[in-house]
């Protein structure tokens, strides 16, 4: 039995963070019908901007390990939207004004995460970065079941970010600003919404959750490289896929879901046949239901 | 007209021909030396520390005015190709040096993923290859032309096993590995044929692999922690070694590693701070308390460089200094490529022993070295303090 409860709360560290990483993806999906497949690097870019930020305070200001906390945590989620947000007017919005169809801006989209992970590899070669650690390690014991203080930490935040961007979706009025884009992009303007500015903040949204993904993952795996965002970016688009991409739920189920998945496989079967087992699964569901878990149909999608 | 562009394109073909002439017989006083490292990819540190190293050897010889060879001085010229430590990376490196630049002798790949198949082709191109590095058996089975400095995992992993159950008074064992890794999968297949030949069958308790990009290694771990065996053995490199360490103290484990050399890099102990303070690993040399020639190459390296050379630094001194030897032994410089590859490679199967900084080797009918291993213990001040060491 602790064997169960124990790689179930494996699960659900690792699920916090695809979930954190999957919204992202959902919420620009949503609002734009656009896969912004630069997002798994924006959450290196998030992580490495959190290393920063915790190194200058620590090593060069000279605060103590809780207080940069306080500070790294709305300093990272600042920064990287910036990053985001930058990405979006430079390489999105001319797209869009051009009025290129979808496909050239997923391409864009590829490139820009490219450019990250190589500027990154260029700037700051290809040494790997250390992250301090941040919050003094507890490791609680109880009924056979070992879990750190950090893993609670990101457990619970990633359950209060789906509460946040749920509510912010579907209960605000800048929500259904965002949910109406979707829904038809040209009516929008002509009801006095601000297109633009609404595009502007699903980018701060996604990629401010992003960074804080970045900033706990940094915490918890204090191993930084330029590479660390490509690989769990594109398993975090396939849970926010299955899940039903742009939905803010389908991101959330669908992220835990395939870290389940993957450390249930794991932990039954030998290691090696983890990706291949957990992924046979999600396309079953695929097939059974391709618009995914939460997902409508809708026309014209890539 | 007709004459006259006849003519000139006949002038044009002189000049190309002459160029080209010119181009193969020029006297060449300078040899050509092409190492084939992971300047970036999944274990920067390593390439890093082969091009160091080698860069200090170079300047120490040309700055004499050369390596002479016949009575003859020839400056050297190193070329480093970054194989991005990946496989078929590592086979263009070594393409790129045989073809293009036309090196006389490759020195790395340095982890065995990449040595096995860059080792088959400098075998097919008949270029004489040594690696620093490698420890699979397969990188120089069968392969004359490839030769390496370093010891074999079939000798390190007794070595770890003799040790580990001495040193833990062990009775089972557990293992993670990258199973895509050459190298780990390797040792830790032998490590579990040696341990259980010792102890008998079934006590190895825990068998567990990763893919050389994942992060989080908790199922891995839990499963071997419920195991319960006396030690975990990860013939892992040093940057998945950081967190598979820290995520096994995260998950209650309280008992020893036991490692292997891919742990021995500079950056390891930066990565992965007091989790791993009193852990052992076998390795090719120890740093703290080395004497002679080994204490003179690791203060000159420190001075240069600022950090104390890891086990590849070392491990490359050596075998670019036996690529040197060959070329000395050789006798004499010609200036066809291909032929003095054959006699680089000949004169390299002819040296019987050779003294390096990572002690003396003597040389197998495969090219192989037969030399000492050591354990080391990290101390609490992040050093690789000398515990054992073991002679075949």
């Amino acid at each position: 039995m602790e064997f169960v409860f124990q790689n179930i709360l494996n699960a659900l560290q690792w699920g916090s963070f695809y979930a954190l990483i999957a919204l992202g993806y959902t919420l620009v999906y949503g609002v734009l019908l656009l896969i912004n497949f630069a997002h798994g690097d924006i959450f290196m870019v998030g992580a490495y901007i959190a290393y920063f930020v915790a190194t200058l305070f620590l090593a060069t200001v000279g605060l103590s390990p809780s207080a940069t906390l306080t500070l790294a945590v709305p300093l990272t989620m600042i920064l990287t939207a910036c990053v985001g947000v930058t990405l979006e007017r430079v390489a999105y919005r001319p797209l869009r004004r051009k009025g290129a169809h979808r496909l050239y801006v997923v391409i864009t989209a590829l490139m820009c995460g490219l450019i990250l992970e190589n500027g990154n590899l260029a700037l700051l070669g290809a040494s790997r970065k250390n992250f301090p650690e941040l919050l003094e390690k507890t490791v609680y014991n109880f009924m056979g079941l070992s879990v750190t203080n950090l893993k609670v930490v990101v457990i619970f935040t990633a359950i209060a970010v789906f509460l946040l961007l749920q509510f912010i979706v579907t209960r605000t009025k800048i929500g259904m600003a965002m949910r109406g884009i979707a829904w038809d992009k040209f009516a929008i303007p002509l009801m006095g919404i601000p297109v633009d500015t609404i595009i502007v903040f699903t980018f701060v949204l996604g990629s401010g959750m992003a960074g804080l993904a970045g900033l706990l993952f940094a915490m918890s795996y204090p191993v930084l490289e330029p590479y660390m965002g490509a690989l769990i970016g594109w398993k975090a688009f396939i849970a926010a896929v299955v899940g039903g991409i742009g939905d803010i739920r389908g991101a959330f189920v669908g992220g835990f879901l395939l870290a389940f998945l993957e450390i249930g496989v794991a932990a039954v079967f030998p290691s090696t046949l983890r990706d291949l087992i957990a992924f046979t699964v999600l396309l079953l569901i695929m097939w059974r239901k391709p618009t995914g878990i939460f997902g409508v149909a809708k026309h014209q999608k890539i | 007209m007709k004459i006259f562009g006849r003519l000139s394109l006949l002038a044009l073909a002189l000049v190309l021909g002459a160029l080209f002439l010119a181009g193969c017989s020029k006297e060449s006083d300078t040899i050509k030396i092409g190492f084939d490292i992971p300047l970036t990819g999944d274990i920067p540190k390593v390439g890093e520390a082969s091009k160091f190293a080698a860069e200090m050897l170079k300047e120490d010889i040309n700055s004499k005015g050369g390596l002479e060879v016949g009575g003859k001085k020839y400056k050297l010229q190193f070329i480093y190709q970054d194989n991005e430590s990946k496989a078929d990376s590592a086979v263009n490196a070594a393409l790129k040096l045989i073809e293009q630049d036309g090196v006389v002798a490759i020195v790395g790949p340095n982890s065995s993923k990449q040595a096995v198949p860059a080792g088959g082709i400098c075998n097919e191109r008949e270029t004489p290859m040594i690696s620093p590095w490698s420890t699979n058996p397969d990188t120089t089975k069968g392969r004359p032309w490839v030769f390496r400095a370093a010891f074999l995992d079939p000798f390190q992993g007794p070595v770890a096993v003799n040790f580990s159950a001495k040193q833990f008074g062990a009775k089972t064992a557990a293992v993670i590995f990258d199973i895509a890794n050459d190298y780990s999968k390797g040792l830790a297949d032998i490590f579990k044929a040696e341990w259980e030949k010792k102890m008998g069958a079934g006590s190895v308790v825990a068998f567990e692999s990763h893919g050389t990009k994942d992060q989080d290694f908790s199922a891995q771990l839990t499963k071997i922690l419920g195991a319960k065996p006396d030690f975990i053995f990860i013939p892992d490199n040093y940057n998945q070694v950081a967190l598979i360490v820290k995520q096994a103290h995260d998950l209650g484990w309280k008992g020893p590693f036991m490692g292997s050399d891919a742990w021995g890099s500079a950056e390891l102990m930066t990565l992965c701070g007091k989790d791993c303070v009193g852990q052992f690993f076998s390795t090719h040399y120890a740093a703290a308390g080395a004497q002679g020639d080994t204490k003179v190459f690791i203060d000159r390296y420190n001075q240069k460089y600022g950090y104390i050379p890891d086990d590849v630094a070392a491990l490359t001194w050596d075998a670019t200094r036996i690529v040197l030897q060959g070329i000395q032994d050789a006798g004499k410089v010609v200036a066809d490529v291909k032929a003095e590859r054959k006699l680089i490679r000949d004169a390299m199967a002819n040296i019987k022993e050779f003294k390096g900084i990572t002690g003396s080797m003597k040389f197998d009918a495969e090219g192989d070295p037969i030399k000492c291993a050591v354990v080391v213990r990290i101390s609490e001040d992040g050093q690789f303090v000398f515990a054992e060491s073991v002679c075949p």
